[in-house]
């Protein structure tokens, strides 16, 4: 326990008290020989303070404690600060915050709520340092470590020497490695505000250690400090904090391309079987991923309404086969009562489509209305850190895991089974195909059932970085059919190599045009592209090139 | 569309009466025989309703209810509806009642100025409560302004407009954007140093940002320190803006100032809680994030972020109690889509209470002529449900207060700072055209201030 642990600290102190009573003897230090300003002699309080005093020290005169006396000792003691938090004056206000603080009992917090509650502006505005200090004291020792964390940050950002010894303590036990970085950030964060030039110049040169982004700001003020040796070892950690952030930076572009990238494929994996393979220009491949989007929203709702909610967490992997499901379903629907009659007629397929783009659309507003919104399950949420100033969300490492196992798959069915030779068969030349008994007609409205699919599933990893709505298909729709055609028509590793291409293309530039010209200049360079190569990266070569 | 389904039965009538009239316009040939019949049919309807009562008041519904703005504005139908309907279980406005006219628009701006020409030309509507994005209130602007119409307008815009024809029930930028950002600036709101302005690319966010900008240097913070950016429409991926936000926020002290619209801000709250970013690192305030958009939200990732309004459904008055509860009883008993589920917000309230202040208007005027009205309405006070407002006494905007909330995990806001009193609207910022003022009573409209 880490009230033990405090407790100890204090008995080597020479301090004999119980665990119980250490919020109220440091307290009573702090109260009376350090920070209570002798220009308050005739405050009413003062009289309060006293009367404690006489009792702390009657206390220890007989050199015995009773649990009943120390209880009542601490209650007046924090009674007589609690209420000095409401006083008039500042001065008072603040030594009452400072004991308070100095004490560090987070079992003092409802109470100190319950202050606040009542209080006017002034009152919350000085208790709250010491409701925060004392909450994140009390995270400190949470079972997890992302609060175990954040009370750190939280800590270090407030400042206050006085939450030091808390850290450290918690440095010694402390079991997760990011945890104890953010702690030792926060303690040397806080030692660089030391007025002992000594110490300033350790916390600097321990902050360009830990690489630290937070603390340049605070650095580089230094760096004009009164001493050489604070401005010089300010100096050299500002320029390794800087050498290391431009690292993680580059890192950071990296992951964000691949991601977005992932994202890309996702979309026009779909849309590279039914368009490059077949032919078929269909402008409701879009809403076929709002179909696997809105089977995940039913996926989660399902899980919510019937599944016990310890197993709620696992519906993302239930829901992943339904989208598949239920987009392949639509397709095959959408096979056998349009596309089949429009074979070889692009013009009339793409209207077509593009009308039941719009019925779909529709039909997802009546049934689901606007607002429907997927939470992500827990194990996706938040992020892993890799290094340093590089995070890496769980959501985006799992569609580009997601990406590369819909790749694998792909190429397992197209080019190492049956059934894919015969999609091949059929899309290079049908009426041989069909001279050699392939059911020609089954197996397309497979192929486009499969693409479809594939929609689906885009629509499923969609949701865990966007929104689901009925118009979520339109969003994507044009940067799929841009990073099919850039690829090349009917080649897979063309489509591959497009997205990635355009994902990573689009990360480089933003950060130096934002996001809006960023666009543009990717479909600038789109353009430019077609006009230099209009076959696309991976150019279909042979008889088949036109048909 | 669920919404508009329900909608359909609501302006049948309406419909009716429009395809009647198209149909007389295109075909004249016939028309005379069709149209002395359907003439007939309206004289009938007509007397039966005056024997019952004296000929009723017509108003303009103009709210998208398909399309893309269908998400907010069906509400505002619905509100003002609900308000029409008090009204008339009351008696109405000068012994007559009011007969709504729902057009929609659906969310297609030059379908906006079509619609109001409709409404005020053909179906002569004493007023029309309507409009949401700036857009589609610049395109009827002009329609309004030529036949002399009047526009409640219920929504928080950039400002920089001193129509004659409209009155401004929402908040001006100095009853949002900047009492919010000397929120964020005081001590009491965290007295944050660094602001990352983040918007959609369009008329709202840059003059609102343009504001924002001024205000901040001219109270000293260093222009470093002020970061601007847009991102397109629908914009799906905010990977790159929230690593620079990380980067701009590292060593505390910074906020984001977010005029993100729509359908992007899903992605942009999911990103930034996912890359690390919490609430007390860096808190995101924003404009365009009200209660009836967090219903259709995972909130998970927006808890404890900041939004600028000048009304919550949290309120805690008596009115507002009854306010809320009426509109899901309304919602409920009409059987709109989500029925009592329904949440009220700021543009819902400020609809509201339009249609309040036009009626105590029109009973002061003591008819529904729109000069007579628009001299009403200034300096008219009512006790709206987040509290008393009142429309000033020459600008045609409307003196409310401010409240900034904290999101709560259950999509509804904790108001954490109020306003003293009601804030003036002053709808040309004193930060960018400080030298220009809006009055119709001393001045024509927009004027230049002496120095």
């Amino acid at each position: 326990m880490r009230l033990d642990q405090s407790s100890r600290n204090l008995s080597e102190k020479g301090l004999a008290y119980s665990a119980l009573i250490m919020g109220t003897a440091e307290h009573r230090r702090a109260h009376n020989f350090v920070l209570r300003p002798p220009s308050h002699e005739t405050c009413p309080m003062k009289r309060v303070v006293c009367l404690v005093m006489i009792a702390w020290v009657a206390i220890c005169g007989r050199g015995e404690f009773s649990a009943a006396e120390e209880l009542s000792a601490m209650t007046l003691e924090v009674e007589g600060a609690l209420k000095d938090l409401s006083s008039e004056d500042a001065a008072v206000q603040e030594a009452a915050v400072n004991a308070l603080i100095a004490g560090g009992d987070p079992a003092l917090l409802p109470k100190l709520e319950e202050v606040r509650a009542t209080a006017d502006r002034s009152v919350r505005m000085a208790i709250k340092p010491v409701i925060d200090l004392l909450k994140n004291k009390a995270k400190l020792a949470s079972p997890d470590s992302n609060d175990r964390r954040s009370a750190a940050t939280d800590l270090g950002s407030l400042g206050r020497p006085a939450s030091l010894p808390w850290m450290q303590a918690a440095l010694q036990q402390e079991p997760d490695r990011w945890v104890r970085y953010t702690l030792e950030e926060s303690i040397q964060l806080i030692r660089l505000s030391s007025s002992d030039p000594e110490i300033q110049a350790t916390a600097a040169t321990k902050l360009g250690a830990l690489h630290s982004q937070n603390a340049v700001p605070h650095l580089k003020e230094l760096t004009a400090a009164s001493s050489e040796g604070v401005a010089r070892a300010s100096r050299e950690a500002i320029g390794r904090i800087e050498t290391w952030a431009s690292w993680a930076n580059g890192f950071e572009t990296i992951f964000r391309g691949i991601s977005l990238s992932s994202i890309l494929l996702m979309m026009s994996l779909g849309l590279a079987i039914v368009f490059g393979l077949m032919g078929v220009i269909n402008m409701a491949h879009g809403e076929l991923m709002m179909v696997g989007a809105y089977a995940t929203y039913v996926a989660q709702e399902l899980f919510k309404g019937y599944v016990s909610p310890e197993l709620f967490d696992y519906y993302f992997l239930f829901a992943l086969p339904l989208s598949f499901l239920a987009a392949g379903l639509c397709g095959l629907a959408l096979e056998a009562t349009v596309i089949r009659f429009l074979y070889g007629r692009p013009l009339e397929t793409m209207l077509a489509t593009w009308g039941v783009s719009l019925v779909m659309i529709q039909g997802a507003r009546v049934y689901f209305g606007d607002l429907t919104s997927v939470a992500a399950p827990n194990w996706l949420r938040g992020g892993f850190q890799a290094m340093v100033g590089v995070y890496l969300p769980y959501n985006r490492l799992f569609i580009i895991l997601l990406s590369v196992l819909c790749v694998v798959g792909i190429y397992l069915l197209l080019f190492r089974s049956g059934l894919g030779l015969r999609v091949r068969a059929v899309t290079q030349n049908r009426n041989m195909s069909a001279c050699l008994g392939i059911p020609t007609r089954r197996v397309d409205a497979y192929t486009f059932a499969f693409g479809s699919g594939l929609a689906g599933i885009a629509g499923c990893a969609l949701t865990l970085v966007g929104n689901v709505e009925p118009g979520l298909g339109q969003n994507y729709i044009v940067d799929s059919f841009m990073v099919v055609v850039a690829g090349g028509v009917g080649k897979l590793a063309g489509t591959i190599v497009a997205a990635m291409g355009i994902g990573s293309l689009n990360k480089l530039l933003e950060p130096s045009f934002g996001a809006v010209y960023g666009k543009v200049l990717i479909l600038v360079f789109v353009i430019l592209f077609l006009q230099w190569r209009p076959a696309g990266l991976f150019a279909m070569k042979g008889r088949n090139a036109d048909a | 569309m669920k919404l508009t389904s329900t909608n359909d039965e609501k302006t049948d009538d309406n419909s009716s009466n429009q395809s009647r009239r198209e149909f007389l316009s295109s075909s004249k040939k016939i028309a005379y025989g069709v149209g002395a019949a359907a003439l007939l049919g309206n004289l009938g309807n007509w007397a039966l309703s005056y024997a019952a009562d004296k000929e009723p008041i017509k108003v303009g519904v103009l709210h998208s209810l398909s399309g893309t703005m269908a998400i907010s504005e069906v509400s505002l139908r619905d509100v003002v509806l609900m308000a029409v309907e008090e009204i008339n279980a009351k008696g109405g406005v000068l012994g007559r009642r009011i007969q709504p006219v729902v057009v929609d628009p659906a969310s297609n701006w030059d379908l906006f100025a079509e619609k109001s020409k409709q409404l005020l030309l053909q179906d002569k509507v004493s007023v029309v409560f309507g409009c949401w994005t700036s857009v589609s209130r610049k395109s009827v602007l002009p329609v309004f302004e030529k036949n002399n119409g009047l526009l409640f307008y219920p929504v928080q815009y950039e400002g920089e407009e001193c129509s004659h024809n409209v009155f401004y029930t929402g908040a001006a930028v100095n009853q949002q954007a900047v009492p919010a950002v000397e929120y964020l600036m005081s001590k009491e709101g965290g007295g944050y140093k660094k602001f990352y302005l983040l918007g959609t690319d369009y008329v709202y966010p840059k003059t609102t940002n343009k504001i924002l900008r001024a205000m901040l240097l001219a109270k000293k913070v260093p222009e470093a320190n002020i970061m601007e950016e847009y991102t397109p429409f629908h914009h799906q991926d905010y990977q790159t803006i929230v690593g620079k936000i990380k980067k701009f926020s590292a060593g505390g002290g910074a906020c984001v100032i977010s005029t993100i619209n729509g359908d992007s801000n899903v992605p942009f709250y999911k990103e930034f809680a996912n890359q690390g970013l919490r609430a007390e690192d860096a808190p995101i305030m924003a404009f365009s994030v009200a209660e009836d958009e967090l219903r259709g939200m995972d909130t998970n990732p927006l808890v404890g972020h900041l939004a600028a309004w000048n009304y919550y459904q949290s309120v805690d008055t008596a009115q507002n109690k009854k306010f809320v509860a009426d509109f899901k009883a309304y919602c409920k008993k009409n059987n709109l889509p989500d029925g009592e589920k329904r949440v009220t917000d700021d543009p819902i309230e400020a609809a509201y209470f339009g249609v309040h202040v036009w009626k105590q208007a029109v009973e002061k005027a003591g008819k529904t002529d729109v000069d007579a009205v628009r001299k009403a309405v200034y300096g008219q006070k009512f006790l709206a449900p987040g509290g008393e407002i009142k429309m000033d006494e020459g600008n045609q905007h409307t003196h409310k207060p401010v409240l900034i909330g904290e999101i709560l995990k259950d999509g509804q806001f904790k108001t954490v700072w109020r306003s003293q009193g009601l804030v003036k609207p002053e709808p040309w910022s004193e930060y960018t055209n400080p030298e220009k003022g809006c009055d119709w009573t001393s001045h024509q409209g927009t004027y230049q201030k002496k120095a």
